[in-house]
């Protein structure tokens, strides 16, 4: 899922400056998770305004905020307020900010930080394993993805900077390739380790990424 | 071919040291510096961007010295240059003379002083190694033909003290797959485990003209040995020297670990343990002479 976190209560004040009437959207999926948007964040934040003197005149969860139909649907099922409202302040991933900048010309505000996709360990625990590079390797790697997980997205083996197993960047995290390592060990397939392995081919997916999944066209290997 | 990798080839224990160059435009140390030393070594590193702090560039200094009639060894990392940019300074580098590449990855932006910068990491150490050897047989990267060929001597680095060792020695392996001629080891202090390490090397290196150069860091005081224990992934000084350096009065502390230094040349060369060895002082070049003096070198 996508991991995001609230901005400071002060720094979405300063993006409002002097706009006083706000709209409130959540997302129903990802930041509720993280509790960074769900029903219960987003009636904080209306408290929160309100004693800062605005007016919240709508808010929304959305099911899926980055579905831009659904944004466009909600904001002509809540019209009036939708119309009169200064600006949206909205709780969910940067795609769902983006998504209701589709449904609106008025001043959209990200109320959070998007961090990374995450994977969730435990409640409100996450950690990234994946960095979404548009070519998977890894079956390479023992399923352990060094481009994500070793602070330098080395592809050959652990650098000087391995400390006992953990990485010098943040000795908190663990060197991704002494997981590889291990892994591959376990699974004694340790020769591919041994496999010197070319650089990512980092336009393998064109930015900005589209896709067009209706395209059955097999040999463009479309879902 | 330069006069560091004629010195290689011809199996002569080879010496080099290393300039770390300033942090802005006074050079006049690191000038004394490479005068004091270009003629006395076989060659001089000239490190990058070190520790990825912001320094005059490393071409510019290696340009310098040959210009000056040394050998300079172009440290070159991955953190700061895509592939593009990389292979231009390869070429770049070899139109000014320089022959000798140091192929490193480099530390993380992290640890260093523009600590938000974007770090590039679009190649690697080995994959960087898989370039220049590309280039130096007469194509770049993307498979193009070059107008003229490169003549580099690839060098790597390793690290003997690695916790865990085994994935260290695997990329060791790997890099010498990909076309490394010489290695500079990170820092060594024990002797013993060095020479096991040593051993291990030369069963991998075994028919292959893989030169191997021990990385010596002058020990300056006991807190500097302590510190890079505690701080430095992949340094161990052990219980004895720490001990030895501790036994001296503060200000001869210097001077013990010029002596421990030049102890150690001594042994890796006369026990015939590895091929060479590079000497770094760390800002403190001008005591480099001294202690190639008390190990006999020159």
């Amino acid at each position: 899922m996508i991991i995001s976190q609230q901005k400071p209560f002060e720094e979405i004040l300063e993006a409002l400056g002097d706009q006083e009437k706000v709209y409130l959207v959540g997302c129903g999926e990802c930041a509720t998770m993280t509790q960074s948007g769900g029903e219960d964040e987003i009636a904080d934040m209306k408290t929160r305004l309100e004693a800062a003197g605005k007016t919240v005149l709508g808010n929304d969860v959305a099911h899926l905020t980055c579905h831009e139909l659904d944004m466009k649907r909600i904001f002509r099922q809540s019209k009036d307020a939708a119309k009169e409202t200064d600006a949206f302040i909205v709780f969910s991933c940067g795609a769902g900010t983006q998504s209701v900048r589709e449904a609106t010309d008025k001043h959209v505000i990200p109320g959070t930080n998007t961090l990374f996709l995450g994977n969730v360990k435990r409640n409100l625990q996450y950690e990234e394993k994946c960095s979404l590079c548009g070519e998977c390797v890894l079956d390479e790697y023992g399923s352990i993805c060094p481009v994500t997980r070793c602070a330098k997205g080395i592809l050959n083996g652990p650098c000087g900077g391995t400390n006992n197993g953990q990485c010098e960047v943040d000795p908190d995290k663990p060197c991704a390739w002494v997981l590889i390592h291990n892994q591959l060990k376990k699974e004694d397939r340790i020769e591919q380790f041994m496999k010197i392995q070319g650089p990512k081919r980092w336009n393998a997916v064109e930015r900005p990424g589209r896709l067009d999944a209706r395209d059955k066209d097999e040999e463009k290997g479309a879902a | 071919m330069g006069k560091y990798r004629e010195a290689a080839e011809s199996g002569k224990f080879v010496v080099s040291g290393e300039i770390g160059p300033p942090k802005g435009t006074q050079v006049d140390d690191m000038l004394h510096h490479i005068d004091l030393l270009k003629d006395m070594v076989d060659g001089l590193n000239v490190t990058d961007n070190q520790s990825a702090v912001l320094r005059l560039g490393s071409m510019a200094v290696s340009h310098h010295i040959v210009s000056e009639g040394g050998d300079a060894v172009f440290q070159m990392t991955t953190r700061d240059r895509n592939r593009l940019a990389l292979q231009n300074d390869l070429l770049s580098a070899h139109f000014l003379g320089i022959r000798n590449v140091l192929c490193l990855t480099g530390d993380h932006v992290s640890v260093g002083d523009h600590k938000d910068a974007r770090e590039v990491y679009d190649f690697e150490s080995v994959q960087l190694i898989q370039a220049v050897k590309k280039m130096n047989e007469g194509f770049d990267w993307a498979g193009n033909e070059l107008q003229g060929s490169t003549d580099f001597y690839i060098g790597a680095v390793v690290t003997p003290e690695s916790n865990p060792i085994e994935p260290q020695k695997a990329k060791f392996e790997k890099k010498i797959a990909a076309g490394a001629q010489f290695f500079q080891t990170q820092a060594v202090y024990d002797m013993d485990n060095f020479q096991s390490f040593m051993e291990y090397a030369r069963g991998v290196t075994e028919g292959k003209d893989v030169k191997i150069m021990a990385g010596l860091v002058v020990l300056t005081s006991v807190g500097m040995a302590k510190y890079m224990n505690k701080f430095v992934p992949g340094v161990f000084v052990p219980d004895n020297l720490l001990e030895e350096m501790a036994s001296v009065p503060k200000e001869e502390a210097l001077k013990k670990g010029m002596e421990i230094c030049a102890r150690h040349i001594k042994l890796l060369k006369e026990k015939n343990v590895c091929d060479g060895v590079h000497v770094m002082a760390i800002g403190k070049e001008e005591i480099v002479p001294e202690i190639l003096q008390l190990a006999d070198l020159v």
